[in-house]
């Protein structure tokens, strides 16, 4: 019982991290382009940007 | 005469020019000493695009930073300011090979279609969060907890749902408040009423102790039907911001030569009548007006559908939407604005719409007879069991567990899913849908309806004979040819081309808008034009095809016989739509004998010539009347009262603006194949959807007697609840297996295939 004292508290701590990092990638447009960044992936352009 | 600089396609195009607009509005701050602009790249639309623009534009000195956005067809570019006008990068992207324009988010709503699709995804993500939590401690209470610590879960439970519902449930909310005020009622009144109602009969028993609480089942409801909520935005968001960019490159403006002869640039909304303005060769006239000097070849096509350009002189009509091909013009604006032939258009465009009774969606439809049944059987039940004695307390329950479980989730999803899924494959075999409306209308269709000109055709005429003229000859028209941009004249070029020639050079070579060119070859005139021109009798008989008279010297001439090419795979596509049983009609506004070339080409028993926009609208207004479902394809302005009338409508990408607006359906690439494509891909997704209903309302059929008999607990709502939606999802994604060829996944199978080498040999 006094296990869920602090079993709880972490549970919603860690999903509340989850909605943290999901809110924070679509505010920096990691959404905007979903076919494009399915695309950049495959390119070869490893090549450091000058 | 200068050629322009660029094509795309074998087109020519003008890159857009910022002199004149209001450079500022299109550029913003992106932090100290930077600037940032936006453009649209409407054939940005292949994953290699991304490489070769950026890579293209971080060659100029001062950009810092350039990225495609391939869903939305943009580039942004960040330069140093003051390094270039931003003009510099226009013309920059121009020399790759793509068309691109300043965009301005403000100003076709594409920004409200992505705030709009944040707010569902934020919503989508609370829900998600609060539905993992909830279900955690909601199965720890199924499984046994009793007394205080099941008061303790349910107490957290409320703690988290009661805010994600407020949060979340938003969308429904209102949307159910709009439709109650209009006296209607729609899916989201059932929804907004059964999440409520669990959620506060759950804190009212959680207050009490008592053992049940839906806190689990109001947040996963929710969570589903945002997901389907989303999914329906990002379809309508994916063809709406490709539509709305195709739409936004519409015609800008014209050279407007003032009193004093000074010229200055005037956008098309600005032009008046009396203004004279200058069109050099290769524009697209902004307005209608009267030629006032200068000579030269029209290309109508887009307005009259008419194959051949047509010469005008001083003294002749112009409309707006015609191509000026081979000699300077100066134009007095006639009309300009509203007063315009395609103003005229567009009135009969939105006449014909207006006509159109409003088609209601399915989902819609079944929500007329699905909310008042699921209300009338929560009433039923509370009644019911008043009746039989029990108190108030569990009559209540009752109907709020029926609520609950008629709750349309499956519902929700069940088109979304499947629409998202079928607009994906169409979308990867380059067709863009306006809206799940018009995929739905695409399967209920019965009669093609095929404009000729730029539709079955390219619009670009082909060399057809003769065979028999010698290579010689023809690299010498070549030469002449090359200095034109008359269509036959590319025409030429093209075909030397493509058998491998090169043209001859050719001196001294000048255009008489009208005629045709001259030049010198070896001290001997070259000619290249009309009949006239080379001094030869005129023809007896049209037989549909285009010519050009060739003559060297004092040589008889010869004749070059064009025509406009059908596209490739036509003939195939209409054998495969009558397959389908749907009924083809060819309406065109175009010479008889060239209709009925293309008609007998393709097999197609039912044409109409010369038909004018007004007859081409009464033609499907016809057809409509007597019950048949048309799909009109086509790509002209003359075909967009057409096409609004229609049941439906598609047009190919390359169409005119008008054209494309009208349409419901666009279509990127040459192959008329995406006929067939789309026609047969929505008949699937159709399909699925009502097999989609069918499971949704089977599993209602079942659950809703055992809810009203009281035998619903909250882990029997969470279970029936997930299962059928998954079911319904699953059943959707059935239809995106299958094979969609295109361009890029050929692209893919290559680069995968090589990959696979690269590693046996490393092996």
């Amino acid at each position: 019982m006094t296990g869920l004292l602090y079993l709880i508290p972490a549970a919603l701590f860690l999903g509340g991290v989850g909605l943290v990092a999901f809110v924070w990638s679509l505010r920096s447009g990691q959404y905007d382009d979903l076919e494009g960044a399915a695309w950049r992936i495959l390119q070869d352009d490893d090549k450091p940007r000058p | 005469m200068p050629l322009p600089c660029c094509t795309i396609d074998g087109e020519y195009f003008q890159p857009f020019k910022l002199e004149g607009t209001d450079a500022e509005r299109w550029m913003s701050a992106a932090g100290p000493g930077l600037t940032r602009i936006e453009f649209l790249v409407p054939q940005a639309n292949r994953p290699s695009a991304m490489p070769a623009i950026e890579n293209g534009l971080l060659k100029f000195a001062g950009v810092t930073s350039a990225r495609v956005n391939l869903t939305g067809r943009r580039v942004a570019v960040i330069f140093r300011e003051g390094a270039f006008e931003p003009q510099v990068l226009i013309d920059g992207l121009a020399s790759l090979g793509y068309m691109a324009r300043p965009f301005d988010p403000r100003e076709t709503g594409l920004s409200k279609d992505d705030r709009e699709g944040s707010r569902l995804l934020k919503a989508l993500a609370v829900s998600g969060f609060a539905a993992g939590n909830v279900m955690l401690l909601s199965v720890a209470v199924w499984s046994g907890a009793e007394a205080a610590t099941r008061d303790l879960f349910h107490w957290l439970s409320a703690m988290i749902a009661l805010p994600a519902v407020a949060y979340a449930g938003r969308p429904f909310f209102y949307s159910a408040v709009n439709a109650l005020r209009l006296g209607r009622v729609n899916m989201d009144v059932p929804i907004s009423l059964g999440v409520l109602l669990a959620s506060f009969m759950s804190l009212f028993e959680t207050i009490n102790g008592e053992v049940h609480a839906y806190f689990d089942a109001s947040v996963t409801l929710l969570f589903f039907l945002l997901a389907g909520r989303y999914l329906d935005h990002l379809m309508r968001a994916r063809a709406r911001s490709a539509i709305a960019q195709l739409v936004s490159l519409s015609s800008e403006g014209a050279t407007v030569i003032d009193a004093g002869g000074s010229r200055r640039f005037v956008a098309a909304r600005d032009l008046k009548a009396g203004m004279m303005i200058a069109a050099a060769a290769g524009d697209r006239l902004p307005a209608d007006g009267r030629i006032i000097a200068g000579i030269s070849d029209m290309d109508r096509s887009l307005l009259t559908g008419e194959s051949a350009p047509e010469t005008v002189k001083s003294g002749s009509l112009v409309h707006a939407g015609e191509l000026n091909l081979t000699g300077p013009l100066t134009i007095v604006v006639t009309a300009a604005g509203n007063d315009t032939f395609l103003s005229e258009l567009v009135r009969l465009m939105a006449a014909a719409e207006q006509d159109q009774s409003r088609y209601i969606r399915i989902a819609d439809r079944l929500a007329r007879f699905y909310s008042p049944a699921v209300h009338t059987l929560a009433a039923v039940t509370l009644i019911g069991w008043l009746v039989l004695g029990h108190g108030w307390h569990d009559a209540l329950m009752a109907a709020v567990a029926v609520l609950i479980i008629t709750c349309p989730c499956a519902l929700g999803l069940a088109v979304p899913a499947v629409q998202v899924v079928a607009s994906g494959r169409l979308f990867r075999s380059g067709i863009m849908i306006k809206d799940g409306a018009a995929l739905e209308k695409l399967s209920a269709v019965d009669t093609v309806v095929f404009d000729k000109t730029g539709t079955l055709t390219r619009g670009e005429p082909e060399l057809v004979s003769p065979l028999a003229v010698s290579t010689g000859t023809l690299a010498l028209a070549a030469g002449l040819a090359q200095h034109s941009r008359h269509p036959l004249s590319q025409a030429l070029v093209r075909e030397v081309t493509r058998r491998g020639l090169i043209p001859a050079e050719v001196s001294d070579v000048t255009e008489h808008p009208g005629f045709g060119l001259s030049g010198m070859y070896q001290g001997e005139q070259l000619r290249l034009g009309n009949r006239a021109w080379c001094g030869a009798e005129e023809a007896g008989e049209d037989k549909g095809l285009l010519e050009f008279a060739f003559r060297c010297g004092a040589r008889a001439p010869a004749f070059f016989h064009f025509e406009d090419a059908l596209r490739a795979d036509t003939a195939t596509t209409i054998n495969d739509l009558k397959r389908l049983g749907l009924a083809v009609h060819l309406l065109s506004g175009d010479r008889e004998q060239a209709v009925r070339r293309a008609a007998d080409a393709l097999e197609i028993g039912t044409a109409v010539a010369r038909a004018t926009p007004q007859a081409k609208l009464a033609y499907v207004d016809a057809l409509s009347k007597a019950g048949r479902k048309v799909l009109m394809v086509g790509d002209g302005i003359n075909d967009a009262p057409a096409l609004a009338a229609g049941y439906t409508s598609m047009a190919p990408a390359a169409a005119s603006d008008i054209g494309r607006t009208a349409a419901e359906t666009v279509f990127m690439g040459e192959s008329m194949s995406a006929v067939t494509t789309a026609i047969s891909i929505s008949r699937a997704a159709q399909a699925i959807a009502k097999q989609n209903f069918a499971l949704a309302l089977g599993y209602n059929v079942l659950a809703v007697p055992l809810a009203m008999a009281g035998y619903v607990s909250p882990l029997v709502a969470a279970a029936a609840m997930s299962s059928s939606s998954i079911i319904v999802i699953a059943n959707a994604l059935r239809l995106g297996v299958g094979k969609t060829p295109t361009p890029a996944s050929a692209t893919v199978a290559r680069r995968v295939k090589a990959a696979d080498a690269g590693l046996r040999n490393a092996a």
